[in-house]
């Protein structure tokens, strides 16, 4: 299932400026490792040692918060759009 | 860390200019709050290592009271210890701060305290303390190139930007959920600029915002790409109590959390007054103040745990509804540290905080204060309080704002005729 990441600014030396680009998988997980395949070392970026999602990093599935779903098992529909984005903004 | 990290990271939010010499006065580098990286200064709010909180680190030369008493009555009396340049009070922006220190002695009686004071945040030009934040946000974005300033907010901070753009001339971009309190909005579309209501709760707005954030490269949104500035303006609260107190730090403080940049900075502030010497190193607790239906800091201190599970908020006190705090594990770290406390409470407990301080000491607090108000007192009640102990409680905006939350509760005594028979007749005398 191919699915659009929206890319924060402090990964984009790893998509070659891409702010935008397209994965494939049936759950979170997959999509990221999708993009670890596209995109080298962007995985450990976003997750950590123990495979969770890093303590300052907010995934988006379908404009939701994966933490108050499935977290990394989320499905990802085709055509799901993703997003990554630095948890510590606002206040 | 990966060893593929890259050498040089080049964020694409980055203004075009760069900053000139002395642009941000004692500030020397922004350094990640997790992992210790270092990078320069510049539009950076995340670290490219680990996605942890980037802060200004400091190169601070002698700075002394009589230096600080001879400054500004602002916030530009400390600009010695922001990230501000020199001539920072001769540029325009609102001059926020130096609010009164209001000793609670009606207050403190009531609840059973020995010494109680009010940090009255009302009075600041947009009538919360994110003028604070926004002028020294802006001083940044300035000095950063950038020219439009803007903010995801839960009202107040929407205020305080569209007038601090307004007064430096820039355009103001100020993004709100679309059901904030009216006051609120309206105080915020009458500087002009663009006012954007979007249909979702704060973390909505917050997740657009730092997406946008990343396309548009003119953009200061202050407490995204150019927050690790904006929050040091919270630490001047810490400073002006200190100061106020007559150069000391007061043994307990309770304040409001919303995102915990607040709490998190004021006892910044406490440590880099003792570090250069401005105040004597006393112990000091610190506690933070949510309400129950956004409490996702306080239930994770009363379960013991390091790590904030988000919340889908649902409070009257609107200008702390953020279910996904972003400095929520940092409250956590610094009242475990100080011996401090995280409490929640309830919505008629808020609005009975309202009314106790209005009733008790004569000031109007918006919701955010009625929990710390109402916090304060469930923490003397439950023990975890020292009543002997000098309090310092924060109120941090004005209730003109957030008017709903106590009508129905209060209003007029009697309604008469003009005659002075029917004033005897309604028993005011």
């Amino acid at each position: 299932m191919t699915v659009s990441v929206r890319i924060p600014t402090i990964l984009r030396t790893y998509t070659q400026d891409q702010s935008q680009v397209d994965a494939d998988g049936a759950t979170l997980a997959a999509v990221i490792d999708s993009l670890e395949s596209s995109f080298p070392g962007i995985k450990s970026r976003v997750v950590d040692e123990q495979g969770a999602l890093r303590r300052f990093v907010n995934i988006y599935v379908a404009e939701e918060d994966v933490r108050f779903s499935n977290g990394l098992d989320t499905p990802t529909p085709e055509g799901t759009q993703i997003s990554i984005i630095p948890a510590v903004a606002g206040g | 860390m990966s060893p593929t990290a890259p050498q040089a990271v080049v964020d694409s939010t980055a203004a075009a200019s760069s900053p000139r010499e002395g642009a941000f006065g004692p500030a020397r580098s922004l350094v990640c709050r997790e992992c210790g990286t270092q990078r320069e200064l510049g539009p950076f709010y995340a670290c490219h290592e680990c996605f942890g909180p980037l802060e200004i680190g400091y190169d601070f030369g002698t700075v002394t009271r009589e230096q600080i008493e001879a400054g500004p009555h602002s916030i530009w009396r400390y600009r010695d210890l922001l990230p501000v340049p020199a001539d920072i009070a001769t540029i325009p922006n609102t001059d926020p701060g130096f609010t009164r220190l209001v000793k609670a002695d009606t207050l403190a009686r009531e609840l059973g305290l020995r010494s109680l004071w009010v940090k009255d945040d009302s009075g600041n030009p947009t009538h919360s303390f994110k003028d604070r934040v926004v002028a020294v946000a802006l001083a940044a974005a300035r000095e950063l190139g950038f020219t439009v300033l803007a903010c995801p907010s839960t009202g107040n901070l929407a205020n305080a930007v569209a007038a601090a753009a307004a007064r430096a001339g820039m355009r103001g971009v100020v993004m709100i959920p679309d059901d904030l309190e009216q006051a609120k909005i309206l105080a915020s579309a009458v500087y002009g600029g663009s006012l954007v209501a979007v249909r979702g709760n704060y973390d909505d707005v917050n997740k657009l915002a730092s997406e946008i954030a990343g396309e548009e490269t003119d953009w200061a949104f202050v407490n995204v790409n150019v927050r690790p500035y904006y929050a040091e303006g919270s630490k001047t609260l810490g400073f002006e109590v200190a100061e106020q107190l007559g150069w000391r730090l007061p043994e307990q403080v309770v304040i409001p959390v919303a995102s915990g940049s607040q709490l998190t900075k004021v006892d910044k502030s406490f440590g880099e007054l003792a570090t250069l010497g401005l105040v004597e190193e006393t112990p000091y607790k610190i506690f933070g103040a949510q309400a129950t239906g956004c409490s996702p800091v306080s239930a994770a201190f009363k379960d013991g745990h390091d790590v904030v599970r988000p919340v889908k908020p649902d409070t009257i006190a609107k200008s702390l509804a953020i279910g996904n705090p972003a400095d929520g594990p940092y409250v956590l770290d610094v009242t475990r540290r100080t011996g401090g406390a995280v409490e929640d409470v309830s919505e008629d407990e808020i609005r009975d905080g309202i009314t106790l301080l209005a009733r008790t000491e004569g000031i109007f607090a918006e919701t955010a204060g009625g929990v710390t108000v109402a916090t304060l007192k469930k923490l003397l009640e439950n023990g975890q309080l020292d009543p002997d102990a000098e309090t310092v409680v924060f109120n941090t905006g004005d209730g003109l704002k957030t008017l709903d939350a106590i009508s129905g509760r209060v209003g007029p005594t009697a309604t008469i005729d003009a005659t002075f028979d029917a004033f005897v007749a309604a028993g005011i005398a």
